[in-house]
């Protein structure tokens, strides 16, 4: 594990989404709760609507283009067979960390 | 031979050491208590309940003069601890030294203050002891007082002055009260019968000053610039493990002196216990832990193993007629699942919160009487996925109905409003039923009730339901969407009965069965409370779809469009240029005129919104709400200043309506049109409101539409002058905002209600008005430029939280 430190729990709002830069392209950080924090690739899987500009409900988000539902736990597309990247991410002393060892794996390939 | 053992600090955590002490070996030493308060060991908790006066100060002393004389403990009470020689192993005290071959730690903390303007002035104190606790009691009903701090100590403080009659205001810098124990949904509950307590709850609120007069408190301003009066200033903000004594004599000090699991500090012959101690990076304020870290010191000093470990935790909290409990974690973590329960005709919520198949956390507000059993399963990890499906319902589970999808309806008081319109209370509706009225028809036809806009109808119904059970046939209703059996009738209807403003009221109320909604519900919830409650609600944009949040309408490609105003399709040179600069400036590859009379930039690319909007805002344009459920364009023609046609000056009255609508949200998109004679080249016959000027004046028709149906709109009214002509389209505007589904056009709320009820409210010169002064009270709010206010306020909010690709890139 790799723990990179992407920024402020703050600056995430809650039942909001902020998107994370990678060399394997966007990665979506949600904020469900005051605390409860995940990340996921930014890419429907539908139609490549971006995730992070959609509306976050529980531990899920909506595609803001075509209203597909993703379960931010599982990547599982609700009720459709897809999904997405799922990354673990920790929440230290206000900090979001994300483990970057899948997200650069690509780039140092 | 005896030890000298010597404890800093009569607490209840250094008080449990000697309990534990003299109990399993009452000749082992000779022991010294120093103690700073001028009194021994009580029960610190307990003051809370002395505030409010349900026990007194003597109730709660935990050890007394004779305890101490029992068990032959010298007491130094009232007398400092001036330093500790940890070389001579003796302790300096004002009136003397006493010297130790063990000595236990128990300084406890300091209650944290804020270091606002004015901490110092007399009358802002703490809430840590029974000096702080006596002073809250001399208040003096009729008194103000204010409590900066909305955690365990404050609001028990608070609930405390206001049984007394004390005037409380609780101000609270985050989103919901006790936020480290509770979620937002008990939290909402919380405040609401604190609230009914008489308390007020200000939440998101900073403090910014204390003010003083003559060197006493005055008030407490906040960075909103509003003034708090107070007699009384009580911060409850937060403790600080009081590590002075040990850090001056050397020992390890990190946020608490630190302690191993043996309760040793780094000095073999220095123990501490309590509030005051670090162990493992964690420091202590309930009294659980203290207790077990006293029991594993005393084995220590009897030289038994022992070992000191956290534990999860749970809560209560001692306000009486506030029931809530919260245990283990429940807010952080990948991988967790809820279950929720809510029961709002009992106010009862329940959350548990699992991790594969352990119950992890646990909050509970109404009825906490399986609180115990759920905390006992996350402290053993206790296996649930047998019982998964019944957990919520606790150990003395019995079928477990489903919630009942009425009690909503059958929770409200009698004389809760159901009919708006006729003015028609629930107690004269259920009354006209048990007398005879059992169907739709006939309460109407004996109440009026739902005779009217009809959007209570499924509201009579349930209540047809509720007081005639099985003998109504309910008709069924379509549900706003699977978080909820309400219909959006229903619901808008409950927003404005209950009342309910904001969305946790919405979603306990009304027993939702998710934590906080969808998107289906979350934007249409979000309009209706920022529709009916203006000032109280806050608009969420985290419940708005991507167009309303970002203020710009999202394209296939994840780009963005950009529509600055032209105020009824008029526009200038300097204008052209911005637009034409801000194009170049920002590659935008597409710029087309639109059917609003307004120019569209496609393909901005969503981190540059802020920018472009700030170019636009400098050439004196805002947004033109291209995207929003809101009012759209207002369509203008020439008019009397250009055409040989034209009877009275429709630009001008379209940049007027303009003017005085933008900004606003509505149930739908919102499209004005004004032509200047009924030749009707700016197509207001097919608008949601549409004027056509007549030599006599203007004629104001609604219920028009361009889209996937086509409809000719059909006339409201015809009024003499310009201005009554914009009193009747603000008018109808705010009846549609106030009465219609969310994303029901202008004709489908038309069809619904009729043309003539909606004809009725506007001839009606004192509703007429009414419905005028809603409008400009909730524009007070919403007439205003979001581009502005986003490209100052919020622009990082458009950038990437981090680039992971630069940094590869060093």
């Amino acid at each position: 594990m790799a723990w990179i430190d992407i920024g402020a729990l703050e600056a995430v709002p809650v039942r909001g989404a902020r998107v994370l830069k990678t060399d394997m392209g966007c990665v979506a950080v949600f904020r469900t709760g005051e605390a409860e924090v995940f990340a996921t690739d930014n890419t429907c899987p539908h139609k490549g609507g971006p995730l992070a500009e959609g509306i976050v409900h529980g531990q899920r988000v909506t595609c803001p283009l075509h209203n597909w539902v993703l379960d931010l736990n599982s990547g599982e597309a609700v009720g459709e067979d897809a999904r997405i990247a799922t990354y673990p991410l920790r929440v230290e002393a206000g900090r979001i960390l994300i483990d970057a060892t899948e997200l650069t794996r690509r780039s140092a390939a | 031979m005896k030890q000298n053992l010597v404890v800093i600090g009569a607490g209840m955590a250094s008080g449990r050491v000697l309990e534990h002490l003299t109990e399993a070996a009452p000749d082992a030493f000779d022991i010294t208590l120093f103690n700073a308060e001028p009194r021994g060991n009580y029960n610190r908790i307990m003051l809370s309940p002395v505030l409010s006066g349900e026990k007194t100060y003597d109730e709660i002393v935990t050890h007394d003069d004779a305890w101490y004389a029992e068990r032959g403990i010298t007491c130094r009470f009232g007398e400092r601890v001036l330093e500790i020689d940890r070389e001579a192993k003796v302790v300096v005290g004002e009136n003397g030294h006493v010297p130790y071959d063990k000595l236990i730690l128990g300084t406890g903390s300091n209650p944290f203050m804020i270091p606002l303007p004015g901490h110092d002035l007399d009358g802002v104190i703490a809430y840590r002891d029974l000096e702080d606790t006596e002073r809250m009691m001399g208040l003096g009903a009729g008194h103000k007082c204010v409590v900066i701090g909305g955690g365990l100590l404050g609001l028990e403080a608070a609930a405390g002055m206001a049984a007394r009659g004390v005037d409380v205001t609780v101000v609270h810098i985050m989103g919901h009260l006790m936020e480290r124990q509770l979620d937002e949904a008990a939290g909402y509950l919380l405040k609401k019968s604190l609230e009914d307590k008489g308390i007020t709850i200000r939440l998101q609120a900073n403090s910014k000053e204390i003010l003083g007069e003559d060197g006493r408190v005055k008030a407490l301003l906040l960075e909103d610039g509003t003034e708090l009066p107070c007699d009384l200033l009580v911060m409850a903000v937060g403790i600080r493990p009081n590590v002075a004594l040990g850090q001056a004599a050397g020992l390890a000090v990190g946020k608490g002196v630190h302690v191993d699991d043996q309760m040793v500090t780094s000095d073999a012959d220095v123990l501490a216990v309590g509030e005051c101690v670090e162990h493992q990076g964690a420091i202590f304020g309930l009294v659980a832990p203290l207790y077990d870290q006293a029991k594993v010191a005393a084995q220590t000093l009897l030289g038994e193993e022992a070992a000191f470990v956290q534990k999860s935790l749970s809560t209560k909290l001692k306000v009486t007629g506030c029931d809530l409990f919260s245990a283990g974690d429940f807010a952080e973590g990948e991988g967790r699942e809820d279950i929720v329960f809510r029961d709002p005709a009992r106010g009862v919520y329940k959350r548990l919160v699992l991790d594969g198949s352990k119950l992890i956390g646990a909050v509970m507000y109404g009825d906490t009487a399986d609180g115990n059993w759920f905390f006992g399963l996350i402290k053993d990890g206790t296996d649930i996925e047998e019982m998964r499906e019944t957990l919520i319902f606790g150990p003395a589970y019995q079928g477990g109905a489903a919630v009942d999808p009425l009690s909503a309806v059958a929770a409200l008081p009698r004389d809760a409003e159901i009919c708006g319109c006729n003015g028609i209370c629930k107690g004269t509706i259920v009354d006209a039923i048990s007398g005879g009225a059992t169907d739709l028809g006939a309460v109407k036809a004996t109440t009026k009730a739902s005779a009217s806009c009809g959007t209570c109808t499924g509201l009579v119904e349930q209540l047809l339901q509720v007081t005639l059970g099985d003998a109504f046939q309910m008709p069924t209703a379509q549900p706003v969407c699977g978080c909820t059996d309400l219909s959006h009738e229903d619901v808008r209807r409950l927003i404005k009965t209950k009342p309910l403003q904001s969305q946790e009221a919405v979603w306990q109320e009304l027993g939702w069965s998710t934590r906080n909604g969808c998107h289906v519900c979350r934007p249409a919830i979000n309009f209706y409370l920022l529709a009916d409650w203006p000032l109280e609600y806050q608009d969420d944009p985290q419940s708005r779809f991507i167009n309303e949040r970002k203020h710009a309408n999202i394209q296939k490609d994840g780009t963005f469009s950009v529509v600055p105003r032209m105020w009824g399709g008029i526009t200038t040179p300097d204008e052209l240029r911005a637009i034409a600069d801000a194009a170049d400036k920002y590659d935008v590859p597409t710029v087309k005129v639109t059917g609003g009379q307004r120019i569209d930039l496609l393909g901005v690319k969503g981190e540059d919104l802020p920018s472009i909007w700030s170019d636009l805002n400098r050439a004196g344009m805002v947004s033109g709400h291209a995207y929003s459920k809101g009012l759209r364009t207002v369509k203008t023609c020439v008019g009397t200043d250009h055409c040989r046609f034209g009877t009275q000056d429709s630009t001008g009255l379209g940049i007027k309506l303009e003017k005085v609508l933008w900004g606003s949200w509505t149930p739908h998109k919102l499209k004005l049109a004004v032509s200047g004679c009924p030749r009707n080249c700016a197509e207001a016959t097919c608008k949601d409101i549409g004027v056509v000027c007549v030599d006599s004046g203007y004629q104001i028709s609604i219920g028009g539409a361009a889209g996937m149906d086509v409809k000719e709109t059909e006339l409201l009214i015809q009024v003499p002058t310009e201005a009554e002509a914009i009193e009747v389209v603000m008018a109808v505007t705010q009846l549609y905002r106030e009465g219609a589904k969310y994303l029901d056009r202008m004709y489908k709320w038309m069809a619904k209600v009729g043309l003539d009820w909606i004809k009725e409210q506007i001839e009606d010169p004192e509703t007429r008005q009414a419905l005028v002064a809603r409008f400009e009270l909730s524009q007070s709010i919403y007439r205003k430029d979001p581009w502005a206010e986003h490209a100052q306020d919020r622009a990082e909010t458009y950038a990437p939280l981090a680039d992971l690709t630069l940094e590869a890139a060093e």
